[in-house]
């Protein structure tokens, strides 16, 4: 940190003030601002559910929002996403400790085979646990195998799957059909999401829902499983 | 009888301009035989500023022209190209997915995906342009902390060649090692995109 006049002293602000600089820290991926201000709430006595929702998950709505109008591209939105991840990190531990720590579900996601993008899926699953998902994530190409696994071993609320590629988006369908054949669908909600998707697509597959970017998807999450407001 | 008559406007993504002369130029195609539009290259990052560009030039252009081919493959469209060419009943379009796939030939695309899955591929293009497409137009200058984040899959860089020189072969070299990539050379040529222009060539000189 530089010690320019103008620079913000973030203990000095008070609540509200503060959260509003975390936004802003978190839009313009300062991670030790947004670490020190995560810090400085839970000084305060503040649940860490509050500071995920307020001052975290908020702050990264923002961000969605300006990178689905084109006004942040791939790069920016990363480093956001590397400040929220610094302001999670603390939180993770007392979040899991805390007495009310009932999970909202269990989310399984993964990109599916022959396709290896990621970036997507990975801000999908840190909104979601943001909303208090317990997410498993299988990571990067992955076969209907892995996720029938992962189903069985973990008995998710929701399955996710995510594509980039044109060549890559209709292996979702062959998991949908899958999972139909096994009886699976029709206690498993499947979402789909991936920047070529649209839901005249997920519809053709059957998918439950379309998830179009990671705030929406996490909030349609919540829904999903009855835990939305 | 061919039908020089006809006109034809291509219009293309402006990452296939230089290699589109080119081929016209070893088909020995005369001037006029078609006329280039190109949308910028940069679109390819923001798919879907991709048909809203190609639409704006056909409904301006459209009617000077009997036949519109689209330099394009799906480009990340997810099927919005195809859907918005079945209006436009002049147009067709390169076949598969994008531009690697259709200079390296479809099967032999799919052939280096299946033989590694974490390959990242570099034209003659992107290999010129490889500083601000990807170095900048990534981030990675002012972010080096996502070279990894990008490039954690990945295992090799494929330079999958139109008209290699040593220069370009050294430059694709320099990515490779810059992103920690093994490095493979792979010249393919212009695939697809010669048979696709050749179309347009007087019968005589078609298969040259
Ligand atoms: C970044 C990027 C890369 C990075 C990937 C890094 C990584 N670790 O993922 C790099 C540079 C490595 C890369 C490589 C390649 N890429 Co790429 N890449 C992109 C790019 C520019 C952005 C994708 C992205 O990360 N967006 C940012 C995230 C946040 O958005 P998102 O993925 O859409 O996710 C959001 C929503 O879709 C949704 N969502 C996503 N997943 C899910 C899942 C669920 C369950 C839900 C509910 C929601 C959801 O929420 C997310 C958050 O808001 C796109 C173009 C584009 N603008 O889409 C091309 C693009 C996908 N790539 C493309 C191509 C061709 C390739 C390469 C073949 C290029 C090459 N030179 O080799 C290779 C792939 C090789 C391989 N072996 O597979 C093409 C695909 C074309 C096609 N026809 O399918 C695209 C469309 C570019 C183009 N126009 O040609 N790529």
């Amino acid at each position: 940190m530089s010690d320019s006049e103008d620079d913000i002293i973030l203990k000095d602000l008070n609540d509200a003030d503060l959260v509003a600089q975390m936004h802003d820290d978190l839009y313009d991926g300062m991670a030790d601002e947004v670490k020190e201000g995560t810090q400085i709430l839970l000084g305060r006595g503040w649940d860490a559910n509050n500071v995920l929702a307020e001052a975290l998950v908020e702050g990264m709505r923002i961000v969605g929002i300006d990178f689905r109008d084109g006004i942040l591209f791939v790069p920016e939105v990363l480093q956001c996403a590397g400040a929220m991840k610094g302001g999670m990190e603390l939180l993770r531990p007392i979040l899991a400790e805390s007495e009310n720590a009932a999970s909202t579900g269990k989310y399984v996601i993964g990109t599916v085979k022959g396709d290896i993008h990621d970036i997507g899926k990975n801000l999908v699953g840190m909104m979601l646990e943001g909303a208090g998902f317990e997410v498993i994530d299988l990571g990067i190409n992955n076969p209907v195998e892995n996720y029938l696994e992962a189903i069985d071993k973990h008995q998710p609320s929701i399955l996710g799957m995510s594509a980039l590629l044109t060549t890559t988006m209709p292996y979702m369908g062959v998991v949908i059909e899958e999972l139909d054949k096994r009886g699976i669908l029709k206690e498993l909600p499947v979402m789909v999401g991936g920047a070529p998707l649209n839901q005249e697509f997920a519809d053709a597959i059957n998918a439950h829902t379309y998830g179009r970017d990671a705030a929406m998807s996490a909030e349609l999450a919540k829904t999903i499983v009855g835990k939305n407001r | 009888m061919h039908s020089s008559t006809q006109k034809t406007l291509i219009i293309a993504c402006g990452a296939l301009a230089k290699e589109i002369l080119a081929v016209k130029e070893a088909m020995a195609l005369t001037d006029g035989v078609f006329d280039l539009k190109c949308l910028p290259a940069g679109y390819h990052n923001y798919p879907n500023k991709i048909v809203p560009g190609l639409e704006k030039i056909i409904n301006e252009n459209g009617d000077n022209y009997d036949r519109i081919l689209i330099g394009y493959g799906d480009c990340g469209t997810g099927g919005g190209l195809d859907r918005m060419m079945e209006k436009y009943p002049k147009t067709e379009r390169l076949p598969g997915a994008h531009c690697y796939a259709f200079y390296a030939g479809l099967p032999e695309f799919d052939a280096m995906m299946e033989e590694e899955l974490g390959s990242f591929f570099l034209t003659d293009y992107l290999v010129r342009h490889f500083e601000t497409l990807i170095v900048k137009g990534f981030g990675i200058d002012r972010y080096p902390n996502l070279k990894a984040i990008y490039f954690e899959h990945y295992k090799r860089l494929v330079y999958i060649s139109q008209a290699p020189s040593d220069e370009l072969i050294a430059e694709a070299r320099k990515a490779a090692d810059f992103l920690g990539l093994a490095f493979e050379h792979r010249p393919v040529g212009y695939g697809e995109l010669a048979s696709y222009i050749a179309q347009l060539a007087p019968k005589e000189t078609a298969d040259v």
